[in-house]
């Protein structure tokens, strides 16, 4: 079994971390990985923003960067969800505005091969239990994208429960948004912040030691929070839990 | 008596009476948010109200286990009437004047107003009473009937709570969320005598009594009432049939004791059949108020000799439905049954109260809606697609399946990248938002960099130099993250780098 | 160009896609796979989820047979002087000399009426999954406003022959030339805190008497199963 890794940008230039330990536990379990290197950003934050024309040329370039790989993994349900959901989209659109069907034909070409890191465990690997170790005390917020726009169901909560040593705790008000939200996070500081202040609250109240969420985005901004307060807790993306081992901790 | 009827004192709605312009001049929603966000007692009566209602929704969904099914035809059924609501509109028309009614047809709120005035003015009456309505909310007619010295009744219990408090509603079902059981009792006991019946003394601030003292207060103005103004959930084209969901009565009231009733309602409210109304009526009460039926629903077709009012007047208002009609994207928000779910579950409506939305449709169907209805050139206007994380739980409870974030996003393109729309009829091209230009440029340097994978990787390079000097807080934009939160910690290498290091080229 | 004109264009423009004409659909597709009925049930069954739904929404729900309705009627009316009457409904009253009968007339002002105590009514039909009843201003149910400002209201269904399922069963037993009014338990609000309170204008006090078995007087209008 081979998958080709789409780090995300977010990834790639500020949290590496998640990536390697996306490669570590993959290989672990027996999938060889590539990274094709033209890969960049999704385009996200340029259409969600209103900028659907700057977003174009990534869509583009991230189809491209994947074609051939029939297996595409990355760490992030909003990415995923970029490209399964909006994609279609935008390719549906340059094609009404009279623009041909390229981008289109790229979108779906690429859309329904791109899985985000726990549909490929659960679905294409078949694992919940992937052998890691993990002994502490860890409370999980599923990120909106993954949650409502894949429908990750409870992926993520099998992931984590079965792997040995981690106690793993409700989060009240899981479902909720944390607030961040991409620009939201910028143009909307204080009702962003509110939300945000909510959910590390929530975090905090469950005695957990880490929070985990499978987004580093939305964690960029509860981590951010966090540390500002000066809260015991930290904040880790699942791949960093699953890829730990009784061999290889978390470094 | 003027002076009380809310169009003084209350900010926001001393606009011209009679246009859509209400609530324009509001600050945008970041501003005015901010405010509601650090007011402490607004956001517990909002958090308290909002999780209360959630809960109760997802129970009473959860017993129709056609949910989906149901959802996906109420959705049909507005998807192919919108196709062709001229014809459904004619019909419409044709079966109410059959059965004894009239039909006006108003292109804006200033027409509608008009008429609503005029057919007041022909009964010889100086007062009406009022059904909660979203649209003469809109329309702003309770202004334009004050100058024409005429008092309109609130006669919902919050709205009553509204316009005791020379307030502005600040949710679609519950216009007075924002305000707590203590914070109504005070305002009962210093307004209601200044208007009528004065509330009893003493008042507790049960519900209960809150409830009773209103009841009391208003059924004077019901019984004496000879002209009512209403809206309506629903209209039934092929019968001409007339619908309104309610739950205190006030509607039946209304509805039923006076000589004259006027019936404002926006066009997009017609369905086609009788039968349509099964699925509506088994949708709207359980996300509105979560309740299997609403305790009243009343439908009237036309006027029937000896029951209800002798004269039955319907005024059909545009107001800047046909122009969202003609946005492929943006016309299904007029599937909206105004419900109100999505307000309820909404993370930024709970922080941020209905007022900051500056519109009579707060939440995030009025972020799609009143950027539609008025267009995008005010401040408030352009702000309200981006007040949203866009975190998807309005689509998940819409009973007819509003994809209310792809409205958003779209609408944010209308704003920030231009692009065409239809104001008054006209096919136009909204250039894209002065205040955006900024944005603009910097989304497209960063585009740029991220579509060379050689740059972008000597600009991970260069940030991992300086990771050392990476400052605490950021000035300009940036300063709206580092204000209350940390930067991340920058890492020494980039993960390409790190690929490259470890495992050599890539593919 | 009048305003209807004006309107009408506009949403022909707006539905025409470019270059084309606008559809001629028919609402054909419209999927309409959703359930009648929500679960089977036999008609006591059928009863049962009425009582339970309306009593969960705070009606109170008698059940009785014709030869107690009048005792019944006696117990419920005890507190009243006045009584509303629409036309066809004298013959199952109590006789109590205490009891003055107001007659639905359409000379009388609603401030006539609100001096009314109660109102005894029959009702067009009944709808267990919602705990609904249904009145459509027949001989035996008035006027709209009766039902409406008295404080008190007492509606009689004849169980099982007017109960049905659904809202969608309920619907084409219906005239819509009617006026029809649904009630689902007495008046309430939620309007202060979402915390439901019963009773605002509407009769703070429903009675609903389900008459069964000796008193099976057939309505046409409500179909046997």
């Amino acid at each position: 079994m081979r998958a080709a890794l789409f780090v995300t940008c977010v990834n790639d230039a500020l949290y590496p971390r998640t990536g390697i330990a996306v490669v570590r536990l993959l290989e672990r379990l027996g999938v060889a990985v590539d990274f094709p290197a033209a890969q960049s950003c999704c385009g996200q934050p340029q259409y969600n923003t209103g900028y659907r024309y700057e977003a174009e040329p990534l869509v583009r370039r991230t189809a491209a960067a994947f074609a051939g790989h029939p297996y595409v993994v990355t760490p992030s349900g909003s990415c995923a969800a970029m490209i399964r959901a909006h994609y279609p989209r935008i390719g549906l659109k340059a094609e009404r505005e009279g623009r041909g069907a390229e981008l289109a034909d790229a979108a779906r070409s690429l859309a329904p091969r791109v899985y985000e890191l726990t549909e490929f465990l659960v679905d294409v690997l078949g694992v919940t239990d992937v052998g890691a170790y993990f002994p502490h005390t860890v409370t999980y917020h599923p990120s909106c994208h993954g949650l409502r726009g894949l429908g990750l169901g409870d992926r993520p909560r099998r992931l984590l429960a079965a792997v040995k040593g981690l106690d793993l705790v409700d989060l009240p008000g899981a479902q909720e948004c944390c607030g961040f939200g991409g620009t939201f996070a910028v143009k909307n500081p204080d009702v962003s912040t509110a939300m945000g202040t909510d959910k590390t609250a929530a975090a905090t109240g469950t005695g957990a030691e880490v929070l985990c969420a499978s987004d580093n985005s939305c964690l960029s901004h509860l981590d951010g929070l966090l540390r500002r307060s000066g809260a015991p807790l930290r904040t880790l993306h699942l791949a960093e839990i699953l890829a730990a081992t009784e061999e290889e901790p978390l470094p | 008596m003027t002076g009380f009827r809310g169009a003084t004192g209350a900010p926001g709605t001393t606009g011209t009476p009679g246009t859509t312009g209400t609530h324009l001049g509001m600050p945008a929603f970041p501003e005015a948010a901010r405010e509601a966000v650090r007011d402490g007692v607004l956001r517990a009566n909002l958090r308290h109200a909002t999780h209360t209602i959630r809960d109760k929704r997802a129970r009473a969904v959860a017993e129709l286990a056609d949910w989906d099914r149901l959802r996906a035809a109420g959705k049909a059924v507005k998807d192919h009437t919108l196709r062709h609501l001229d014809r459904y509109l004619l019909q419409l028309e044709a079966a109410v004047t059959a059965a004894g009614g009239t039909v006006h047809w108003a292109v804006d709120a200033d027409e509608a107003n008009r008429i609503v005035t005029e057919l007041v003015r022909a009964t010889g009456e100086r007062e009406v009473v009022k059904v909660k309505s979203m649209a003469t909310q809109e329309i702003g007619l309770n202004e334009a009937l004050e100058a024409a010295g005429i008092t309109a009744y609130e006669t919902d219990l919050a709205e009553l709570i509204v316009q005791l408090g020379h307030d502005r509603p600040s949710h679609i079902l519950v216009p007075a969320i924002h305000r707590n059981r203590s914070e109504i009792r005070d305002l009962f006991r210093a307004e209601m005598g200044r208007w009528g019946r004065p509330a009893p003394d003493p008042l507790g601030d049960d519900p209960r009594e809150l409830a009773e003292a209103a009841r009391l207060h208003l059924r004077e103005k019901f019984l004496r009432a000879k002209v009512a103004v209403s809206g309506a959930n629903f209209m039934v084209a092929e019968t001409g049939t007339i619908v309104v969901l309610e739950s205190e009565g006030n509607g039946r009231m209304c509805l039923t004791l006076p000589e004259t009733l006027i019936s404002v309602v926006g066009i997009e409210k017609v369905v086609p059949t009788f039968r349509d109304l099964e699925i509506f009526l088994q949708t709207l009460p359980r996300s509105s108020t979560a309740e299997r039926m609403n305790p009243y629903t009343t439908m009237w077709t036309g006027t029937t000799d000896g029951d209800g009012p002798s004269a039955f007047h319907l005024v059909l208002l545009d107001n800047g439905r046909t122009d969202t009609l003609a946005d492929e994207t943006g016309r299904q928000a007029l599937r909206c049954i105004r419900c109100s779910a999505c307000l309820n579950v909404c993370p930024v409506y709970e922080r941020a109260g209905g007022h900051a939305y500056g519109s009579v449709y707060p939440g995030p169907i009025g972020a799609v809606l009143s950027p539609q209805l008025r267009g995008t050139a005010s401040e408030i206007d352009a702000s309200l697609p981006y007040a949203s994380t866009l975190c998807g739980a309005c689509y998940d409870v819409c009973p007819v399946a509003i994809d209310i974030p792809d409205i958003l996003v779209h609408l944010r393109e209308r704003v920030a990248q231009g692009g065409p729309a239809t104001r008054d009829g006209i096919r136009v091209r909204i250039r894209p938002a002065r205040r955006h230009t900024a944005e603009r440029a910097a989304v497209r340097a960063s585009r740029l960099l991220l579509d060379r994978p050689g740059a972008l990787r000597a600009g991970e390079r260069l940030l991992a130099r300086a990771r050392r000097l990476a400052p605490r807080r950021l000035p300009g934009p940036g300063r709206a993250w580092t204000d209350t939160r940390e930067l991340p910690l920058l890492p020494a290498e980039s993960f390409r780098d790190w690929w490259t290091r470890e495992r050599g080229t890539s593919q | 160009m009048t305003g209807k004109d004006r309107i009408l264009a506009r949403i022909r423009r707006a539905v025409t896609p470019p270059g084309g004409q606008a559809g001629t659909g028919t609402g054909a597709d419209v999927p309409r796979d959703y359930l009648r009925v929500h679960g089977a049930r036999t008609p006591d069954e059928r009863v049962d989820l009425l009582a339970a739904n309306l009593a969960e929404y705070r009606a109170r729900v008698h059940r009785t047979d014709g030869d107690g309705l009048r005792d019944l009627l006696g117990r419920l009316l005890a507190d009243a002087a006045t009584v509303q009457l629409p036309p066809a409904l004298g013959h199952r009253l109590p006789s109590e000399p205490s009891l003055t009968f107001v007659p639905d007339r359409a000379a009388q002002t609603p401030r006539e009426l609100d001096r009314v105590d109660a109102v005894v009514t029959g009702c067009a039909l009944a709808i267990a999954e919602t705990g609904t009843i249904v009145l459509d201003g027949g001989p035996d149910q008035g006027r709209r406003r009766i039902t409406l400002v008295p404080d008190h209201h007492i509606c009689l269904v004849r169980v099982p022959d007017q109960v049905v399922d659904s809202v969608p069963e309920a619907l084409p037993l219906l005239d819509p030339r009617r006026p029809l009014t649904w009630i689902s338990g007495p008046s309430a609000t939620s309007d202060i805190e979402l915390e439901r309170v019963e009773g605002v204008h509407g009769p703070r006090r429903l009675d609903v008497v389900l008459v069964g078995a000796s008193d099976r007087g057939r309505r046409p209008g409500a179909r046997e199963r």
